[in-house]
């Protein structure tokens, strides 16, 4: 359908949003490069300043890489998660009824709307020491991993559930007619369907747990080599004066990070298209 | 049997990440009475956190809703060089991590940086409240663009061109066929931006610096506090961005398309 849109347009002539828009696309585009690409620009500037060689000790020190594959390692977790919970989650509240279903239903966004350093604050004073639970994982992994999953919770929620509504359940029926078993007919029929949104969604929350900062750094304590993810490591680098070495850090973590949004994109497109055929 | 597994299985695990702790914020917060938290959130640190927290969300908030509309309708009906180049620009906002952003401007407006002339021309972007600005106009860009333009995408053109037939002027046609098409996903996209730039934390804390009660936001506010071990300040301001969150999540509700 998109395509014969943009078939139909250009014999169009001038709509303000094509022709009369040139001045307002001018100046769209002059705030996008200013307010963000010249920051980035600036960053990695300062990253590669001093040659290569320098970049790399700089990004490659100790405490950064504990720091970055700490942080790899928690995101790769945090989206495992998300893909099976969230999954589950959308799956609940699509096709399971329950009292105050709508109300759960709402209440998925809240991570979204709620500023991180209160989901911090929260999470510290409810699962850390003193907290009304008996549980403390405050200064450890599994209190980091709570926070990420935190933060992430909408995004495999929101990316499945309008598949499911979608998805047609006379496909799942049939297979069980057939004498599939539940199991059988989640593996053969729902999974395959649902898979590029899950894997959009799990994409988005790994990008969102390599880069948070907000809902950890109470948390986690900070301690280097342990529980110092690199959002922290890089913003006490910032803090104590080092801006190129944050810079070289930062240049590297996004570098990885856009590595592997592009490879679950394209892993996503291969086997939608194989779907198709 | 598998069904009550997988709800209850799903509404503890919402219970243990979302609900208690969100609940919990409220519990500390007035858990030395009403009063108290009045008072920690009614003082005048506090009140000019809210203040300019509020002023950043009044200028980022519109920019950002103009700019992305504008950048929905050349992405969707443009046809231009770039196209595919400035559609990954829009989205960057969201796989870059907040402290990254505030480090780039860090660089970029800081001594020695490209920009950092303007600083001796009287115009302070760090440490300052333009800063902030910027660090909020970054992180809350992508999501008026993200949400308007799956829209325009299904409204199709014929009625604007229908218009144009009939001769109304260009600026005439986006008033009157394409923007009460759009005015949902605006709306919704103007709450989500507000949400963020309220809430946002990282980013502007790299560039404010530690002015206190001069630099800080809400959030900033609440983490100053908690270094402070104030915590019933830190739960009291808490409690005023969980609200305004609260606020957020109802209004999503009410404007989201009635299909769903």
């Amino acid at each position: 359908m998109a395509t014969d849109v943009t078939a139909l347009e250009r014999p169009a002539g001038a709509g303000w949003s094509r022709a009369g828009g040139g001045l307002a696309r001018g100046f769209a585009t002059a705030y996008l490069s200013l307010v963000v690409l010249l920051p980035l620009a600036a960053l990695v500037w300062s990253a590669r300043g001093g040659g290569f060689a320098s970049f790399w000790h700089a990004a490659t020190e100790p405490e950064a890489m504990a720091a970055l594959k700490l942080t790899l390692g928690l995101a790769a977790a945090c989206a495992a998660v998300n893909a099976v919970a969230g999954t589950a989650a959308a799956w609940v509240l699509v096709r399971d009824n329950f009292p105050g279903k709508g109300l759960v239903d709402a209440v998925i966004d809240l991570p979204f709307a709620l500023p991180t350093i209160v989901a911090g604050l929260t999470l510290l004073a409810l699962y850390g020491p003193g907290g009304p639970f008996g549980i403390d994982v405050a200064f450890t992994r599994i209190g980091i991993l709570m926070a990420l999953l935190f933060v992430t919770l909408p995004f495999v929620v929101r990316a499945v559930q309008p598949v499911l509504l979608e998805l047609d359940a006379e496909m799942e029926e049939a297979a069980a007619s057939l004498g599939a078993r539940p199991i059988g007919v989640f593996r053969r029929i729902v999974f395959p369907n649902l898979l590029p949104a899950v894997l959009s969604g799990v994409a988005l929350a790994f990008a969102r747990a390599v880069g948070e900062f907000g809902a950890v750094v109470l948390i986690s304590g900070n301690i280097p080599f342990k529980t110092e993810v690199s959002s922290v490591y890089i913003f006490g680098q910032l803090q104590s004066g080092n801006g190129s070495g944050a810079a070289a850090v930062s240049v590297l973590l996004l570098a990885i990070s856009l590595g592997v949004l592009l490879g679950i994109g394209g892993f996503r497109r291969w086997r939608t298209r194989h779907d198709r055929v | 049997m598998s069904k009550y597994l997988l709800r209850f299985g799903v509404l503890g695990y919402l219970a243990l990440i979302l609900l208690v702790p969100v609940g919990f914020v409220f519990y500390r917060a007035f858990d030395q009475g009403f009063a108290h938290a009045w008072q920690a959130v009614t003082t005048p640190e506090a009140l000019h956190a809210l203040w300019l927290t509020l002023l950043i969300a009044a200028i980022a908030v519109p920019v950002n809703t103009v700019v992305g509309v504008i950048l929905a309708l050349a992405l969707v009906r443009g046809t231009f060089v770039g196209r595919g180049l400035i559609n990954a620009v829009v989205d960057l906002p969201l796989a870059i991590s907040p402290v990254i952003v505030g480090l780039g401007l860090v660089l970029l407006y800081g001594r020695g940086g490209w920009l950092g002339g303007l600083a001796d021309h009287g115009l302070t972007i760090l440490f300052a409240v333009p800063g902030m600005v910027l660090a909020t106009m970054f992180v809350s860009m992508p999501f008026v663009v993200r949400e308007v333009v799956p829209v325009l995408r299904e409204i199709g053109i014929e009625q604007e061109q229908a218009a144009e037939t009939l001769g109304a002027a260009p600026f005439q046609v986006f008033r009157r066929i394409t923007f009460p098409a759009i005015r949902g996903a605006v709306a919704y996209g103007v709450v989500l931006t507000t949400a963020r730039a309220i809430g946002e934390f990282g980013a502007v804390s790299a560039v404010a610096g530690n002015v206190e009660g001069k630099t800080q936001t809400l959030p900033l506010y609440v983490k100053a506090q908690f270094d402070g071990f104030d915590t019933s300040g830190a739960y009291a301001s808490s409690v005023v961005l969980a609200m305004i969150a609260i606020a957020v999540v109802v209004s999503l509700r009410f404007l989201q398309p009635k299909e769903h």
